[in-house]
C-alpha cells in the first residue's frame, strides 16, 4: 500500500512538473502547448547528450552529476521553448484560437521528427539509472535517489508558485493572463514576460524528461506525445491555469495511475487515466481547485 | 507637452481618425468630446501605443513617440487610463496598485505613491485585500485611476472615467481629476459627459467622424450654441 503511494507521487511528481508548463502557457496566453510534451523529450535528450559527454558516471558521483545536469538541462530547454514561441506562437498573436491550436499540433510534429531525423528512431538506454541501495521508509522500498529527486521537484514547484504569487515578475504574468493590452499601459513588456514564461514552463518540463529518463531508463523520439496528455489531463483535474491546482493535478494523476495498475492491471494505466480526464471535464471542467469568481460589472 | 498633428489610423478599411491635430499644455486639462464613433478613443490608443497610427505625428515632451510600443511609452510618463476601467478583477486592490507602480524599481517610492492614494482615496485603502473585480463601478474607477496615479504621470490619458456612473460618483471622479491636476499632471480627458468634463477642463476639442471641428476654451466651448446643442442637451 505505502509502496503505491510512493510510486504514485514519484510519477506524479513529474507529471506535476510537465503539467505546470502546461498550465502556466494557458494561463498566460489561452493556448493549449501541444509541443509542451515534445519539449520534456527534448529535455531528456539534452540529458542524454551531456550525460554521454562525461561519459559514465561513477555510482558514487550520481547525485550531485544529475543535479548538474538537470540544470543544465533547464536552461537548454527553457530556451529550446523562448524559441518555439518566438517561432511558431508569436506571429499568431491575435490569431484565431484554433489557427494556434493547429500550429501547436504541428510544431510537436515538427518536434518529435525532427528529432527522429537528428538521432535516428531507435530508443537509447540512459547512461544513467536510479538504482542504488534502496531503504525502507514507512514500509515502502525506494533510492535516495527517487527520495532526492522528488524532493527537487517539489522545490521546483514551491520555488514557482513563490515566484508566481509574491514577485513582481508574476504579478506581471497574473496581469497579462487576465487583459494583455491593459498590462501594456502598466509598462509591462509583455512580449518578454510571456517569452520568460516559456522559458520557466519548459525549463520544468526539460527537468521532468530528465528525471523520467534516469527512472525508466530508456528514451525515444516520441516519449513527449503521451506525458503531454498526461500533463494535460493532470491541468484539467487540477484546474488549468491554477499553478497549485495544477500540482496537486500532477500528484492525483500518479496516485490514480498507481492504484489503478494495482487494481486493474498495468495495461489499463492509460485508459484510467484518460477516463478521469473525460470525467473531469464533464462533472468539474473548472478542475479541484478552480474557481469561478465572482464580479460585478 | 503633447503635440498631435495630422494623426491617421486606419481599422481594417475604417479610416477612424482623418489627420487630427491637438495640443496638451503643460498642467492643462484638456477635454475631447464627441459621440460615439467620433474617435475620441483611437485617439487616446493611438497616442498610448495600443494602436499604431498609419499617418501623423505624436510629440511627447517634444520627443516624437509615433508607433513606440505601449510599455515604452508608459515609461516616458504618458499614462493611459483606458476605457472601461480595466481593473484586473481577480487581483487584489493592492496587487492593482501595485501594478501600476510596475515600473518603479524603488520599492519606498511604490509604498510612498500608493500610501498617497489610499490617503485620498479611504475606500481602496478599507478594500485593499479584496479582488478588484468585487468593488462597485465608481470604486473600480477610482482604483483605476489611483492605479494610473502609482505610474507617476505627467501627462494622464483617461478615457470615459464617468461611463455607467451615477451623477453624485461622477462628480467625485471629477473632482479627483482636478486634484491630480492641481498638484500639476497635465490631464487629456475623453467624455461624453460634456457638461461634466467641460467643468474642470481649461480647453476642449470636439471631434467628428476623426476630425476635430471645434477647440476653445472650457469657457468658450460651454457657451457655444453647436456644442450646447449638441452634447449639452439644448436649452
Amino acid at each position: 500500500m505505502t509502496q503505491l503511494v510512493w510510486n504514485g507521487l514519484f510519477v506524479g511528481s513529474f507529471y506535476a512538473l510537465v503539467a505546470l508548463g502546461y498550465s502556466m502557457v494557458y494561463g498566460i496566453i489561452k493556448l493549449l502547448n501541444f509541443a509542451h510534451g515534445d519539449l520534456y523529450m527534448l529535455g531528456a535528450f539534452s540529458g542524454f547528450a551531456v550525460l554521454s559527454a562525461l561519459g559514465g558516471v561513477s555510482a558514487a558521483m550520481t547525485l550531485p552529476v544529475l543535479m548538474a545536469v538537470l540544470l543544465l538541462t533547464m536552461v537548454s530547454t527553457g530556451l529550446a521553448g523562448v524559441v518555439l514561441e518566438r517561432v511558431a506562437y508569436r506571429p499568431l498573436r491575435g490569431a484565431p484560437r484554433l489557427s494556434l491550436l493547429i500550429t501547436a499540433v504541428g510544431a510537436s510534429f515538427a518536434i518529435e521528427y525532427g528529432m527522429r531525423a537528428a538521432t535516428g528512431p531507435d530508443p537509447r538506454v540512459y547512461p544513467v539509472r536510479l538504482s542504488g541501495t534502496s531503504i525502507e521508509v514507512f514500509g515502502a522500498r525506494l533510492t535516495l535517489q527517487q527520495l532526492a529527486l522528488i524532493g527537487v521537484a517539489l522545490v521546483l514547484m514551491v520555488g514557482l508558485n513563490l515566484l508566481v504569487t509574491r514577485t513582481r515578475e508574476g504579478r506581471a504574468m497574473r496581469a497579462i493572463a487576465l487583459d494583455p493590452r491593459t498590462s501594456a499601459l502598466m509598462g509591462i513588456d509583455v512580449n518578454a514576460v510571456i517569452s520568460r514564461t516559456f522559458f520557466l514552463g519548459s525549463a520544468l518540463a526539460g527537468a521532468a524528461g530528465v528525471m523520467a529518463g534516469a527512472y525508466y531508463g530508456k528514451i525515444d523520439f516520441l516519449m513527449g506525445f503521451l506525458i503531454g496528455l498526461k500533463a494535460f489531463t493532470a491541468a484539467v483535474i487540477g484546474g488549468i491555469g491554477n499553478i497549485p491546482g495544477t500540482m496537486l493535478g500532477g500528484l492525483v494523476l500518479g496516485l490514480l495511475e498507481s492504484f489503478g495498475t494495482y487494481w486493474l492491471g498495468g495495461e489499463w494505466r492509460d485508459v484510467f487515466a484518460f477516463g478521469v480526464l473525460i470525467l473531469f471535464l464533464t462533472v468539474r471542467p473548472t478542475g479541484l481547485l478552480g474557481e469561478r469568481v465572482t464580479e460585478r460589472v | 507637452m503633447l503635440e498631435i498633428s495630422g494623426l491617421d489610423v486606419h481599422y481594417d478599411g475604417v479610416h477612424a481618425l482623418r489627420g487630427l491635430s491637438l495640443t496638451v499644455g503643460q498642467g492643462e486639462i484638456v477635454a475631447l468630446l464627441g459621440n460615439n464613433g467620433a474617435g475620441k478613443t483611437t485617439t487616446m490608443s493611438a497616442t498610448s501605443g495600443l494602436v499604431r497610427p498609419s499617418g501623423g505625428k505624436v510629440l511627447f515632451e517634444g520627443e516624437d513617440i509615433t508607433g513606440l510600443a505601449a510599455h515604452k511609452i508608459t515609461s516616458r510618463g504618458l499614462v493611459h487610463c483606458p476605457e472601461g476601467r480595466r481593473i484586473f478583477s481577480t487581483l487584489s486592490v493592492h496587487d492593482n496598485l501595485l501594478l501600476g507602480g510596475y515600473l518603479v524599481r524603488d520599492q519606498a517610492e511604490i509604498k510612498r505613491r500608493i500610501d498617497h492614494v489610499y490617503g485620498l482615496l479611504p475606500r481602496l485603502a478599507e478594500r485593499r485585500a479584496q479582488q478588484g473585480g468585487t468593488l462597485s463601478g465608481g470604486e473600480q474607477q477610482m482604483l483605476a485611476i489611483g492605479r494610473a496615479m502609482v505610474t507617476g504621470p505627467r501627462l494622464l490619458l483617461l478615457d470615459e472615467p464617468s461611463m455607467g456612473l451615477a451623477p453624485l460618483v461622477v462628480a467625485q471622479v471629477m473632482e479627483l481629476i482636478a486634484d491630480i491636476n492641481a498638484s500639476g499632471t497635465a490631464v487629456l480627458l475623453v467624455e461624453q459627459n460634456a457638461s461634466a468634463a467641460l467643468k474642470i477642463a481649461h480647453r476642449g476639442y470636439v471631434l467628428e467622424n476623426g476630425v476635430g471641428t471645434l477647440s476653445g476654451t472650457g469657457e468658450e466651448l460651454r457657451s457655444d450654441p453647436r456644442v450646447v446643442e449638441a452634447y449639452l442637451g439644448g436649452s
